[in-house]
């Protein structure tokens, strides 16, 4: 009776235990997969059959049909579906590896290094930016008045700069970089496509990039700070006696232990660039449209279109899942055991 | 460049200057001291390029009106008047709520909150070390959590209702407590040695996964009453003329249904991440030793996984008050604007053109972020961090 409720070691539950996880784990994918079956139903759908009220089971309950994936993949709306899906598969992954290469360099320097930027300089920075407003204001154009606002930087850095003894720390640096995000994207869609314009980058693939890699930075590196920090400096300690320069710490241990944290991390870049809706709505006008747009514009004037919308979710959803199962495998324990032994 | 470098190393860093050697080794030397200005310095200035412009030039917009004229566009300057009218004139009931007269049941409840600010600020001030810095900070979360008390509990109850940042703070504040607990509890099942956990995890990640235009546009379909899968579960209910857009809390919690569905992964597949890179050795000792799996969870998993724990609440609560496609999407706000957050409300601005009020409503959402984001990161994260 007893060896029912003992478990064999650590990790492998007990039998009793075992049945209860899995009447929990199959509750929870039941939520969760219920949703998406009723979007594969649907899809097979024609606008009728889903007005009529619920048909649960194709064949059964309804005469599936093909319309909805014919009008997608082949029909009138293939060329915009192929051209989106394009885009979304280049921008997305590109975004994702560099944000998460420019945020793990800042993770393992915030982690790491000690920081303490002088409030002079902050305050010499923010005084040239509005130095910078306020000659632009008097009518001479931005490259000059930039150029004008990084000399006098430059000459107050050298002098004033250094004066001030205050300074902050790396946990402020950290908190003015997820601060970053907290600005609702309505607020700064505006601001951005004007800095586009200037640039002539509008419409172009460099836009969404540029953009999506600022916007995940702060998410990468505050996740990878904490993956970062809890590799045991030891490690690092021993290297670094053996003559290891930090490069070539950071590329040889640190980053190898913290692949399951780059993982789950390139894993969520990944899927937030492949979603974004609201910045590629106003960074791209034709070329470069991604397809969380297609789905948007489904929702046309005769009432949203069900069956193509949910077409379009499902063929969305189906490269990510895949990167997703070939990932998984590398968030496995035992990365990190034996490590520090002897 | 090597001036560059060291210059920077110089103004960025406090370490202290090694001994000159010369040569080939200077160059070494130089490129490794300078190694904390190269790590972090790319992600500086990517975050400036596209933040300082923005933030400026919206605060601006936010102090305007913004009007369409002949060949383009023009901005009056009118000063506070956009926010003036958010808290004051015609927006007031729809931004703070349509306040209720106050009821006995309103003074306890403001009164505790009052009293427990107080208790606050008293433990601080009786604390040994007051800083000048940490005194202000104080008193201005007590400001902000008593205002923010006294608003709340003035629109939620007899006859008040509630504007769109009280909505906000309940998708908020509700979304991630459930968000949280689900996604722990799975990811500790999952990472059992069960057969099968592989299907599990790689299913519990699918609804991140979806667009979050489609993800609201799933849940209208879901959350029909009439042809959506669940008719047969409300008439059987007698709810069949029920629907859940017409009652605000009815609609609300939809909306939350969706949120916690949606959002549940990522806490999870982060947690599942931090539980595996979890080193066995003191787990391995403690069951040795006794201990029972509530005392292993208490006092070995906790404290580790409290970092991540406390990064992505933190993630979490910053991209939760942006909350807009699903009330967008799913109730259109309604019914009337009970379902709307700050960041619908300034879309709704936005598409009638109304820039100023827009952004005024976006800059608000700001200092709230930040006020929260800041009471979190102070008082929360380091002490909890801090203790273990």
């Amino acid at each position: 009776m007893k060896r029912w409720f003992q478990s064999k070691s650590i990790n492998t539950p007990s039998p009793v235990g075992a049945v209860l996880s899995y009447v929990i784990l199959g509750i929870w994918a039941f939520v969760i997969l219920f949703p998406l079956y009723w979007l594969v139903v649907t899809s097979f759908k024609i606008s009728s059959q889903v007005a009529e009220g619920p048909f649960y089971i194709p064949f059964v309950d309804f005469k599936p049909s093909l319309d909805a994936w014919k009008y997608i993949l082949v029909g009138d709306l293939s060329h915009d579906t192929l051209r989106n899906f394009s885009n979304t598969i280049i921008v997305a992954p590109i975004s994702a590896l560099l944000a998460l290469a420019l945020g793990t360099t800042a993770a393992y320097a915030l982690a790491r290094f000690e920081y303490r930027p002088r409030v002079g300089v902050i305050l010499a920075f923010i005084g040239c930016v509005a130095l910078s407003i306020l000659v632009m204001y008097l009518g001479v154009p931005w490259q000059i008045a930039l150029v004008i606002a990084a000399a006098v930087f430059i000459i107050l850095l050298q002098t004033i700069g250094r004066r001030f003894k205050r300074a902050l720390g790396n946990n402020d640096i950290a908190f003015w970089m997820i601060s970053q995000r907290m600005l609702p994207p309505i607020a700064v869609v505006i601001p951005i496509y004007i800095i586009f314009q200037h640039l002539h980058l509008l419409d172009t693939r460099a836009a969404l990039i540029i953009t999506y890699v600022t916007s995940n930075l702060p998410i990468v590196i505050w996740l990878m700070r904490d993956y970062v920090s809890t590799i045991p400096i030891e490690l690092e300690e021993c290297a670094s006696i053996d003559g290891a320069s930090r490069y070539r710490i950071f590329w040889s241990i640190v980053l190898p232990l913290a692949v399951p944290g780059l993982i789950a991390t390139f894993l969520f870049v990944l899927v937030f660039t492949w979603n974004e809706y609201l910045l590629a709505l106003f960074l791209s006008s034709a070329k470069v449209q991604t397809l969380p747009l297609t789905i948007a514009a489904q929702n046309a004037t005769r009432g949203p279109q069900w069956w193509n919308m949910s077409v379009l979710i499902l063929i969305m959803i189906v490269p990510v899942i895949v990167i997703a199962i070939v990932l998984e495998r590398y968030i496995t324990r035992g990365l990190l055991i034996g490590a520090v032994k002897g | 460049m090597g001036w560059v470098l060291s210059f920077l190393v110089d103004t960025m860093t406090s370490e202290t200057k090694a001994p000159q050697p010369s040569g080939l080794h200077t160059v070494i030397a130089t490129v490794e001291r300078a190694a904390g200005s190269v790590f972090i310095l790319p992600s500086v200035l990517a975050l400036l390029f596209l933040s300082v412009f923005p933030l400026i030039a919206s605060l601006y917009v936010s102090l305007a009106r913004f009007n369409i004229a002949k060949g383009g566009f023009t901005l009056t300057f009118v000063g506070l008047d956009n926010y003036k009218k958010l808290f004051l004139g015609t927006d007031q009931t729809h931004f703070l709520g349509a306040f209720a007269p106050s009821t006995p049941l309103t003074w306890v409840v403001f009164g505790g909150a009052v009293l427990a600010l107080a208790i606050f600020l008293a433990r601080y001030l009786l604390n040994a070390r007051v800083a000048i810095g940490g005194l202000i900070g104080r008193i201005l979360l007590i400001l902000v959590l008593g205002a923010l008390t006294w608003m709340f509990v003035h629109t939620l109850w007899n006859g008040g209702r509630l504007g769109s940042i009280s909505v906000t703070l309940v998708y908020v504040f509700v979304g991630i407590f459930f968000q949280y607990i689900l996604g722990l509890g799975m990811a500790m099942l999952t990472v059992q040695r069960l057969p099968g956990r592989r299907f599990f995890r790689v299913v519990f990640l699918l609804p991140m996964m979806i667009t979050p235009v489609g993800v609201a546009y799933m849940f209208r379909m879901l959350t029909d009453t009439s042809k959506g899968p669940f008719t047969p579960v409300w008439q059987a209910l007698g709810l069949i003329n029920f629907s859940w857009v017409n009652n605000a809390w009815g609609a609300r919690t939809a909306i939350l249904i969706a949120d916690i569905w949606q959002w549940t992964p990522f806490m999870f597949i982060v947690l599942v991440a931090a539980l595996e890179s979890q080193p066995v050795e003191p787990i391995e000792a403690a069951t040795v030793d006794g201990a029972n799996p509530w005392q292993i969870f208490r006092y070995i998993t906790w404290p580790a996984i409290l970092p991540v724990s406390m990064t992505l609440i933190l993630i979490r609560l910053i991209e939760a008050f942006k909350i807009v496609d699903l009330p967008n999407v799913m109730t259109n706000g309604g019914p009337g604007t009970a379902t709307e957050s700050l960041t619908l409300q300034a879309f709704v601005n936005w598409r009638a053109l109304d820039l100023g009020g827009s952004s005024a409503v976006a800059y608000i959402l700001l200092f709230l972020v930040t006020f929260f984001g800041m009471i979190f990161v102070n008082l929360i994260r380091h002490r909890t961090i801090e203790t273990l």
